[in-house]
């Protein structure tokens, strides 16, 4: 199974975006139109009528291989937002025959009519082979595949980013907490630098930094008040402590003193810097209560705007689909 | 193909109209773009005092799954709820009638307008759905190749009659 970043199959032969498997190598027009036109969709939770016919008549199937309540929940609600007809599928699949379990399980789906496969599997790759293996006019979202990407969760935080801070070329922002098992930061490091971010920097114990991230023009510490110095934007990632295999951080109270985002912590930072976590939070091992309800979060604005953020991922892509 | 077409007084037509109406606190709704240009020219002139609505309809369209979305999609802004309310919907060409169909469906996603009346600065030839404007400011016979675009040029708004290349 490959998690090669693969432009070509993201575009079709006029070069519309067809599916959304991974930011990594996506022009910035692309993302700057989704951001554009996630602006369009945030109002209209606030309409009379909260649905528009764009999706009408189409099967959205949510196929999730791997726990999630958020994702799946907000992609659910853009799906359902647009029209489409939704079904949720959270299977178990064997390990023993895996690519062939999941194939047949996406063509007896496809054999139904599916029009639009939103994928979330523990196994990096999944959405592109599932992509690869559909006819053309059936697209694929990718919900987060094993540490390789979450491209529409870091879509939704460049959209909050650019709600409060406005130019990315200007902002530096840091990346706090297990890189290495994060796919969240890998497709938020893809986007920062597509989009011009001044600086990215990583900040986390050495064991859970990649050893290759300043080949992806990221400068990393293991020190938070080094590291925080002048940022505008912090994001905490969550510690994954079902992929800790127990060596790589010494106990969590120690991994709360030295990364955990205390309010003293965050005085190293930009006064007017603001605090984003992709959830769900450990309050007390990555972030202190009293730093994820402060003013500073936008937490939970990340969560309104994954709606809005997905609605317009979903519409980019679906637009001349009929067949 | 630039025609000397008589913009100012189509304009005034239209204005006349909205005022001859006199219809009480009605809402002005121009649809993006080029309906938006005229109606902040209607704005201007018939001084409506509720702030101008526009409408981007990109997502009401009924050819999204032949031709997928227009690159820029603005944000449609209704400042004032319509509920109820008497509204001249704005738009600077009519043509096919399929954006006012689509416009009409947007609208009624905010609300239960009391009255929609439609006005629009060119009616042209080529209708394929059964929407005519209540007023307008002037008409055109155009082939199916001509396409008619509303611009504004030196702060004055221009009509452009095209070939499109077939």
């Amino acid at each position: 199974m490959s998690a090669q970043p693969s432009r070509s199959i993201q575009f079709d032969d006029q070069g519309n975006l067809r599916h959304f498997l991974t930011i990594d190598a996506l022009p910035a027009e692309t993302l700057v139109q989704i951001l554009d036109t996630a602006e369009s969709f945030i109002d209209f939770g606030l309409r009379e009528i909260r649905k528009m016919p764009l999706l009408r008549g189409k099967t959205v199937v949510n196929l999730f291989f791997e726990p999630s309540t958020r994702t799946r929940t907000t992609f659910e609600i853009a799906a359902k937002r647009l029209s489409a007809d939704v079904i949720n599928m959270s299977a178990t699949r064997m390990s023993t025959t895996k690519g062939e379990s999941i194939l047949d399980t996406v063509r007896t789906l496809e054999a139904m009519h599916t029009d639009l496969f939103v994928v979330r599997d523990h196994a990096s790759g999944t959405p592109h082979l599932i992509a690869d293996h559909l006819p053309s006019h059936v697209r694929v979202i990718n919900a987060g595949d094993g540490r390789h990407a979450h491209p529409t969760q870091a879509m939704l935080d460049m959209f909050t980013i650019r709600q409060k801070k406005d130019d990315f070329s200007r902002l530096r922002v840091a990346i706090v907490g297990d890189i290495l098992h994060s796919r969240v930061a890998r497709s938020q490091i893809h986007a920062l630098s597509i989009l011009g971010a001044r600086e990215i920097r990583v900040i986390g114990p050495r064991t859970l930094i990649p050893t290759d991230i300043q080949s992806m023009g990221v400068n990393a510490t293991t020190d938070m008040t080094d590291g925080l110095d002048d940022i505008d934007v912090i994001i905490m990632l969550r510690i994954q402590r079902e992929r800790m295999d127990g060596q790589l951080i010494p106990s969590e109270q120690e991994f709360f003193n030295r990364y955990g985002l205390t309010e003293e912590k965050l005085r190293f930072a930009r006064p007017d810097a603001i605090v984003m976590h992709p959830g769900p939070i450990n309050r007390g091992l990555e972030i202190a209560s009293s730093v994820a309800d402060s003013s500073r979060s936008v937490i939970l604005n990340q969560v309104t705007n994954g709606i809005a953020v997905r609605m317009s991922i979903m519409a980019r892509i679906m637009g001349g689909s009929g067949r | 193909m630039r025609t000397a077409l008589d913009i100012d007084a189509a304009i005034e037509r239209m204005v006349s109209y909205i005022r001859t109406e006199n219809i009480p606190e009605p809402l002005l709704i121009g649809i993006h773009t080029g309906g938006v240009l005229v109606a902040e020219v209607l704005h201007r002139k018939t001084g409506i005092t509720e702030p101008l609505g526009t409408l981007d309809i990109s997502f009401y369209r009924d050819d999204f799954g032949r031709v997928g979305l227009n690159p820029q999609v603005r944000a449609s802004h209704l400042p004032v709820s319509v509920e109820d309310r008497n509204i001249f919907l704005v738009d600077d060409v009519l043509y096919t009638g399929r954006t006012i169909r689509a416009a009409l469906n947007e609208i009624f996603s905010y609300g239960r307008p009391a009255r929609v009346i439609l006005g629009v600065l060119v009616k042209r030839t080529g209708r394929e759905l059964p929407i005519q404007p209540d007023f307008t400011g002037m008409e055109l016979e155009l082939a199916p190749d001509q396409q008619a675009r509303i611009t504004i040029e030196a702060s004055s708004l221009a009509i452009n009659i095209a070939e499109i290349p077939g």
